[in-house]
C-alpha cells in the first residue's frame, strides 16, 4: 500500500487499489477462470491479454459484478468486497465499456454521456417534477462535467445527434465518454480498439493515455492488438484457458516462454 | 421562413435545457396556453365540452401516464383500464367519505392510491419482460375490474353496482354532478392536464427520464452505469399509475358521472389508451396529446361526416371507426413507429429550410 513508483514518463503509480485473490469462476462444469490472482495499482494502465476464450472478458465481468466467482475474494480500496450487483459496483466508482457497444440507441450523445452522471445525481422525484431549483441546479452542475468530457473526447459536434446515427468509431468514443462521465476510480475497457482501422486505433490510444494522464484514472483494459498493449500498458496479465500464465511489465511478458508458447503454439511430441 | 432557429443561441446550459429551446416554439406554446386558459372557457358550450374537450384532456393525462411506462421505460402495460378504475373508485370512496374536502385533493389522492397499486402490480417487471409482462398487467386489468364488481364496499353497497358522482364543488364552484357548467369542468380538467404535462416533461428530461430510457434501450448497460433496475422500473410504474389514476378519477367524476366498471374501464379502455400512444408517438409528451386528440376526434368527425352529411346508418359508421383505427395502427407500426410526434418533427425539420431547401 505504501509503495509509490514513478514511471519513465513521469506518472506516479500508487498502491494497490484492487486485488483479485484466487478467483475461480465456473459455468456448470466449465472452469472459465482457474485460481487467478492479480492486483491493479492506482493510476496504472493494466492490460489483460490472452488468446480467444482465455477468460479475459469473464474476468472483467467478475470485477464489474456481472458474475459472482465461486471461489476467491475481490478486494477494493483495502477492504473485501461482498458479492454485489453491477449497479452497486458502479456506485462504488467502477465504470466500464463493452466489447460490443452497449449505448442507449434511442438517446442523443449528450443524454448518453449524462447517464454516466446518474450515480452522482441525488435529487428526489418530487424536486425533479418541479424542475426549478434543486433539480435544475443539479442538472446544470452535472451537465458541466459531462461537457468537459465531451470536449476532452472531441465529440462536441455530435452532442445532440441520436446515437443510432453514428458510425462505429464514434460510438466507441461515446461509450468511453459515458464511462468517463462517471468520474470512476477504475475504468474497465473491454477491447476499446476492436474493429478499428489504424488511424482510429491511434486516436483511441491517445485518448486512453490522456485519460490516465489528466484524470489520473486507473485503467484496466482487454486488447488483442499486441502493439497497442505493449505501448500503452504499465503491467500486463496474460491468461490462457482460464489460467494466468504471465504477469509483469510488457518487456517481461514479451520474453516469457509460456506466453510465447500460448501465442505461437508449441510442438507436442 | 415561418419556422427558423437561426439567430437563436443558448449561452447557458439552463437555456439549452429548457423545454422549448427555439423561440418560435416557445411563443407558439404560450399562445396555445393563452387560448386554452383565457379564450376557450368563454366560448365553450356543453357539446364541445362533453364530446371533445373534456375527454381529450382526460385521455391526454392517461396517455402521458402510459407513455412514461411504455414509451420511456419500455415496460408494456395492458392494465391501463384497471388502473383508471382504481383512480375512479378511490376518488368515489374519498368523495363519499369526506364530502367537505376539495375535489382537487380527492383527485390527487386518487392518483397517489393508484400509484401504490401500480407499484404492487409492477413488481413482476423485475423478473419478466416484453410479452410476458404485458400478460401480467393484463391479469391486473381483469383482477381489478373483477374486484370492483364483486366487493360491494367499493360501490358503497348500491343496488345497481354502479358508482355515481355526488355533487361536489371546489372554491364554491360546482365541479361534479348533473348541474355543472361546461367551463368549470373544462377548466378543472385543464389544470390537471397542464400540470401532468409539465411534471411529466420535467421528470423525463432529467435524471429519472434518463434512467427510464436507459432501462428501455439496454437494461444491462443501464445497470452497469449504476441504475438500480428495480427502483427505476417501480418509479416508472408509480409515476405512470399516478397520472392514470388521476385520469380515471376525472373520467368517472367529471366526464361520465356514473360508472359501471366493466363497461367504462374494461380491456377496451386499456387498448384505446395504448393505441393513443402508438399513433401519437411512443416516448413523447406531445405524442400523448396528439394521440389522444386523434382518437377522441376521429369518432366525432366520422359521425358528423358519415351520419349527418352522408346519411349512413350509425352502426356502419361505428364499425368503420374500428376498421380505420385498426388500419392506422398497422400503418403506423410499419411506417412510422414513432407516430404523429415523429411526423411533426420531420415536418419541422423540413419547414426549417422551406422554401429554400438548398
Amino acid at each position: 500500500m505504501l509503495d509509490q513508483t514513478v514511471t519513465a514518463d513521469g506518472r506516479t503509480i500508487g498502491g494497490v487499489v484492487m486485488e483479485m485473490k484466487n478467483i475461480t469462476l465456473r459455468f456448470g462444469g466449465v472452469e472459465a477462470i482457474k485460481n487467478i490472482s492479480f492486483d491493479i495499482r492506482e493510476g496504472e494502465i493494466r492490460a489483460i491479454i490472452g488468446p480467444n476464450g482465455a477468460g479475459k472478458s469473464s474476468m472483467l465481468n467478475v470485477i464489474s459484478g456481472f458474475y459472482i466467482p465461486q471461489e476467491g475474494e475481490v478486494w477494493y480500496k483495502g477492504s473485501r468486497r461482498p458479492p454485489m450487483k453491477p449497479y452497486q459496483v458502479a456506485q462504488q466508482g467502477i465504470a466500464r465499456t463493452f466489447q460490443n457497444i452497449a449505448l442507449f440507441e434511442g438517446m442523443s450523445v449528450l443524454d448518453n454521456v449524462m447517464t454516466g452522471r446518474l450515480t452522482h445525481m441525488k435529487t428526489g422525484l418530487f424536486a425533479q417534477s418541479l424542475w426549478k431549483g434543486k433539480a435544475e441546479a443539479e442538472e446544470i452542475a452535472n451537465r458541466e462535467v459531462a461537457e468537459k468530457i465531451i470536449d476532452f473526447l472531441e465529440i462536441q459536434a455530435i452532442r445532440k445527434t441520436p446515437v443510432a446515427r453514428l458510425p462505429y468509431g464514434l460510438k466507441k468514443r461515446v461509450e468511453l465518454a459515458r464511462a468517463l462521465a462517471a468520474e470512476p476510480s477504475i475504468l474497465l475497457l473491454d477491447e476499446p480498439m476492436a474493429g478499428m482501422n489504424v488511424e482510429e486505433k491511434e486516436d483511441m490510444s491517445r485518448f486512453v493515455l490522456d485519460v490516465n494522464d489528466e484524470f489520473g484514472t486507473t485503467i484496466a483494459l482487454i486488447e488483442h492488438d499486441m502493439g497497442v498493449v505493449m505501448d500503452l500498458s504499465d503491467r500486463v496479465v496474460v491468461m490462457d484457458y482460464g489460467k494466468k500464465i504471465g504477469d509483469g511489465t510488457p518487456d517481461e511478458v514479451r520474453n516469457n516462454q509460456d506466453v510465447i508458447d500460448a501465442y505461437l503454439g508449441v510442438a507436442h511430441d | 421562413m415561418f419556422y427558423r432557429e437561426a439567430g437563436d443561441f443558448s449561452s447557458t446550459y439552463a437555456e439549452d435545457q429548457q423545454t422549448f429551446p427555439i423561440r418560435f416554439d416557445r411563443y407558439r406554446y404560450y399562445v396555445v396556453l393563452f387560448i386554452a386558459i383565457v379564450v376557450v372557457p368563454f366560448i365553450i358550450n356543453d357539446y364541445w365540452a362533453n364530446s371533445l374537450l373534456v375527454p381529450f384532456l382526460i385521455y391526454a393525462i392517461a396517455a402521458i401516464g402510459l407513455n412514461i411506462l411504455v414509451g420511456y421505460c419500455g415496460q408494456v402495460s395492458l392494465g391501463t383500464g384497471g388502473f383508471m378504475a382504481v383512480g375512479a373508485y378511490a376518488c368515489y370512496k374519498l368523495m363519499t367519505a369526506m364530502p367537505e374536502v376539495s375535489m382537487f385533493i380527492h383527485v390527487i389522492l386518487a392518483g397517489v392510491i393508484t400509484a401504490a397499486v401500480g407499484v404492487l402490480f409492477g413488481l413482476p417487471s423485475l423478473r419478466i419482460k416484453g410479452f410476458y409482462l404485458a400478460v401480467a398487467t393484463l391479469a391486473a386489468q381483469f383482477f381489478l375490474v373483477w374486484l370492483f364488481n364483486r366487493v360491494p364496499w367499493f360501490y358503497n353497497y348500491s343496488a345497481s353496482g354502479q358508482i355515481n358522482a355526488p355533487e361536489r364543488d371546489t372554491f364554491g364552484i360546482l365541479i361534479t354532478g348533473p348541474n355543472t357548467e361546461a367551463w368549470a369542468t373544462y377548466l378543472f380538467c385543464l389544470i390537471f392536464t397542464i400540470a401532468s404535462a409539465v411534471v411529466a416533461r420535467n421528470l423525463t428530461r432529467g435524471a429519472s427520464g434518463r434512467k427510464w430510457m436507459a432501462i428501455r434501450d439496454m437494461d444491462i448497460a443501464a445497470e452497469i452505469i449504476g441504475v438500480n433496475p428495480l427502483r427505476a422500473k417501480l418509479t416508472a410504474f408509480a409515476v405512470s399509475s399516478f397520472f392514470i389514476g388521476i385520469s380515471g378519477a376525472l373520467f368517472f367524476a367529471i366526464y361520465l358521472g356514473a360508472v359501471e366498471v366493466g363497461e367504462a374501464f374494461g380491456i377496451t379502455k386499456s387498448f384505446l389508451v395504448l393505441f393513443m400512444i402508438i399513433i401519437g408517438g411512443l416516448g413523447s409528451i406531445f405524442g400523448s396529446f396528439a394521440g389522444a386528440a386523434f382518437l377522441v376526434l376521429l369518432p366525432v368527425v366520422l359521425k358528423v361526416v358519415g351520419v349527418d352529411w352522408l346519411g349512413w346508418p350509425t352502426d356502419i359508421v361505428a364499425h368503420l371507426q374500428l376498421v380505420i383505427v385498426g388500419g392506422l395502427i398497422i400503418v403506423f407500426l410499419i411506417a412510422e413507429p414513432h407516430g404523429i410526434a415523429q411526423l411533426w418533427r420531420v415536418a419541422k425539420e423540413k419547414l426549417r429550410l422551406w422554401p429554400f431547401p438548398h
